[in-house]
């Protein structure tokens, strides 16, 4: 009976969204919008059964999907993420319809491709082969696409543009690295589909032509790298955040970077077992470094608030690559809980920031003043969000960065953690800089309330205090996993295992 | 007499990378797409009759409808949208492109060293022309300025992808093949949906216009 659920649990994720996609294509907005938050509930709620079922360090497979504690782990960061970005999208639906921005036609084709955007992420987890996972990656950039370049402006043609032919080269690199990995495996003896397996390759790493892997690595890192907003192959990535809706920005931002990540974790776990972890560790601190440099410099001249949020994801990012480099357990464990911690903060910042954009028409930081005198529940909920992306106490990025420090130190890469948290603090300075402008200060008489002028959006601009909600339960989460991992604990310390792989 | 026809599909295969540096008519480089799908889909039925594997036929045959049928007739769909026919300014003259041409290919032999290495058969040995191509079509991609020809790039660099997965092993499993052609064919298609808007809201698909978002 549980195993039968166990299967049940391994597939819903991918049902789910499935299934709230044709509720999108059948039926109404108003329904839809709210079956996709059903949707992502389902993929946590599987995630969480899954955790349960796998918190010993055993598997659950059935084909070529296949749970494992680092499986449910990122599943959870994605219903988790989904369910806040869901939620809030049934919102800023509703808002866009009321302001006339949205046709019942852009809005079905809006909720029909985040939902299969969901499921491509939650195969690109559950994938047991490697060339599966690669597929799913490639598919996120497909369905995504045309978020980007949802609202056919001149800016968004040409983000969309540069984010599917950047990307889809990036990712043809890693294909070509998986090929390499594909020919080392069958060189050692694997045959057919199963020689691309996680679970055989890491099985039998013994086998594996080194030099082979070690071509293979590089490509793979610069390949899944490109995805997840490394440095310097991360261009595309302020456009298509600052272009797409604010939703999806929440998702790309807070979830899809780290499901490339979770591929350059899966292979760095074979690598370090045939090269040991040198190799990645020196390319991933490059990365690190590159990554926050470039975020940090780029913020301080920075003049948009949903671009001054893109970069912030790719500091973050850095951090993730910097405790990845570390590779201890402590880092690995820090690093997770980074993942969670930026994706549901990173979410709640992109929604207030789509908020804030339909309240003053321009996404300038210089359009925006005094926010907390206009909207004080916007201002509270954005500025808490900043607070949480910014590192502070209580909210978990706190603990996470405080851990990935130290596990830095302690594996004597001193030098680039000092250099690290001296860019992070370059931009902590540039963040506070500009949201004080956005949050305090006089409202600009210029720049003032733009329903004043326009009666007929006014309703839409006044009311809606219930968008705040799902802003304030994605807060509350983030505080929460700042002060207790609770139950999570275990499941970190497996999910860190298959990473360390025994070292 | 198989090794022969290898060599043959190989040596077309890379002939048709550098000619697609050489040309500046649109519909001259889909024409060289498609004569480097069928070299592709040479190399892949050598592959087949060689293991008699159902498997290996059934991907062979998806090679061939895909780069030799679907894609090109869809990069002519676009094309035919588009009347620019030519790469007007390509940020390196041909002459300069053909000499890169030339030291990415002794780049990517010594590079796919582990590959030929790994197995000393005629078929791995000649795993660095895919390489080579790969790397030809990143060129093409950073330095030409049509919407088309960046396409053309990026199905360069997976035909290069392709050719190594069959020379060095024989070709991903059928699952993988699956789901990598399917993807490719979307990606085709939105660059495809993505070319017309372009066109709508600059007027012409000259990549220099995308210039609006930057620090």
């Amino acid at each position: 009976m549980t195993e039968a659920l166990d299967v049940f649990a391994l597939h819903l994720p991918l049902a789910a969204p499935l299934a709230a996609a044709a509720v999108a294509a059948l039926r109404g907005r108003a329904v839809a919008a709210w079956a996709g938050v059903a949707a992502a509930v389902g993929i946590l709620a599987a995630a969480v059964w899954l955790a349960r079922t796998v918190h010993a360090g055993q598997q659950v497979g059935y084909g070529l999907l296949r749970a494992d504690a680092l499986t449910a782990f990122m599943l959870i960061v994605i219903g988790a993420v989904a369910a806040i970005a869901c939620w809030a999208g049934v919102h800023h639906l509703a808002a866009e319809a009321a302001a006339g921005a949205a046709t019942a036609g852009t809005a079905r084709r809006y909720l029909i491709l985040v939902q299969l955007f969901l499921a491509a992420m939650s195969l690109a987890v559950l994938a047991d082969n490697l060339g599966l996972l690669w597929v799913a990656v490639e598919a996120t950039t497909i369905v995504t696409a045309f978020l980007v370049g949802h609202r056919r402006s001149r800016a968004s043609v040409e983000a969309a543009w540069k984010y599917v032919v950047l990307c889809s080269i990036g990712i043809a690199v890693a294909f070509l690295g998986t090929v390499c990995v594909y020919a080392a495996a069958v060189a050692a003896g694997g045959h057919g589909a199963a020689a691309l397996d996680w679970t055989y390759l890491t099985g039998h790493a013994a086998g594996l032509d080194a030099d082979l892997i070690r071509l293979a690595t590089g490509l793979v890192l610069v390949g899944f790298g490109t995805k997840a907003g490394l440095a310097p192959m991360h261009a595309w990535l302020p456009d298509a955040h600052s272009q797409a809706p604010a939703p999806v920005s929440a998702l790309m931002s807070g979830v899809l970077l780290s499901v490339a990540f979770y591929a350059i974790w899966r292979y760095k776990a074979i690598t370090d077992s045939v090269i040991g972890p040198g190799y990645t560790r020196t390319l991933l601190l490059v990365a690190a470094l590159a990554s926050i440099a470039a975020a940090a410099l780029l913020l301080i001249s920075q003049r948009d608030y949903k671009r001054m949020l893109a970069y912030s994801s790719i500091e973050h990012m850095g951090l993730v690559a910097l405790g990845t480099a570390t590779g201890s357990r402590l880092a690995i464990t820090a690093v997770l809980v980074h993942v969670l911690g930026h994706g549901l903060s990173k979410a709640v910042a992109f929604c207030g920031a789509g908020q804030l954009l339909r309240l003053s028409g321009s996404s300038r930081i210089a359009a925006v003043r005094g926010l907390s005198a206009r909207r004080p529940a916007l201002a509270v909920v954005f500025g808490l969000a900043l607070l949480a992306l910014l590192g502070l106490p209580p909210f978990s990025l706190f603990a996470s960065e405080l851990g990935i420090a130290r596990a830095g130190l302690a594996a004597g890469q001193g030098w680039a953690v000092a250099a690290t948290f001296a860019l992070v603090l370059v931009a902590f300075a540039a963040i506070v800089r500009h949201s004080t402008g956005i949050l305090l200060g006089p409202p600009d008489p210029a720049t003032q309330e733009p329903a004043t002028q326009e009666p007929a959006t006014a309703p839409t601009l006044a009311a809606r205090p219930a968008a705040i909600v799902p802003l304030a339960v994605g807060l509350a989460a983030a505080a929460a996993l700042g002060i207790s991992l609770g139950p999570l604990n275990e499941l970190l310390q497996t999910a860190t295992d298959i990473i360390v792989q025994d070292r | 007499m198989t090794d022969q026809l290898l060599n043959l599909a190989c040596g077309l295969f890379l002939l048709t990378a550098i000619g697609v540096l050489w040309r500046r008519e649109l519909a001259a480089l889909i024409t060289l797409l498609t004569v480097q799908g069928a070299a592709l889909t040479g190399i892949a039925v050598l592959f087949a009759v060689d293991h008699r594997h159902p498997e290996a036929f059934v991907v062979a045959a998806m090679v061939g409808v895909l780069k030799v049928g679907v894609l090109p007739w869809l990069l002519r769909r676009v094309l035919a949208r588009v009347p620019e026919a030519r790469e007007t300014a390509p940020l390196v003259n041909v002459a300069a492109s053909l000499l890169a041409a030339a030291a990415l290919t002794l780049l990517a032999y010594a590079a796919a060293r582990p590959l030929v290495n790994l197995a000393p058969s005629p078929t791995a040995r000649a795993a660095p022309v895919g390489l080579a191509v790969v790397l030809i079509g990143f060129l093409l991609a950073a330095t030409r300025r049509r919407a088309i020809s960046q396409i053309v790039g990026l199905l360069l660099i997976d035909n290069g992808v392709a050719a190594v997965a069959f020379l060095a092993t024989g070709g991903v499993p059928l699952v993988v093949e699956l789901g990598v052609s399917a993807d490719l064919l979307l990606a085709v298609l939105v660059l495809q949906v993505l070319t017309a808007r372009l066109r709508a809201v600059f007027g012409r698909t000259d990549l220099d216009d995308l210039r609006g978002l930057r620090d």
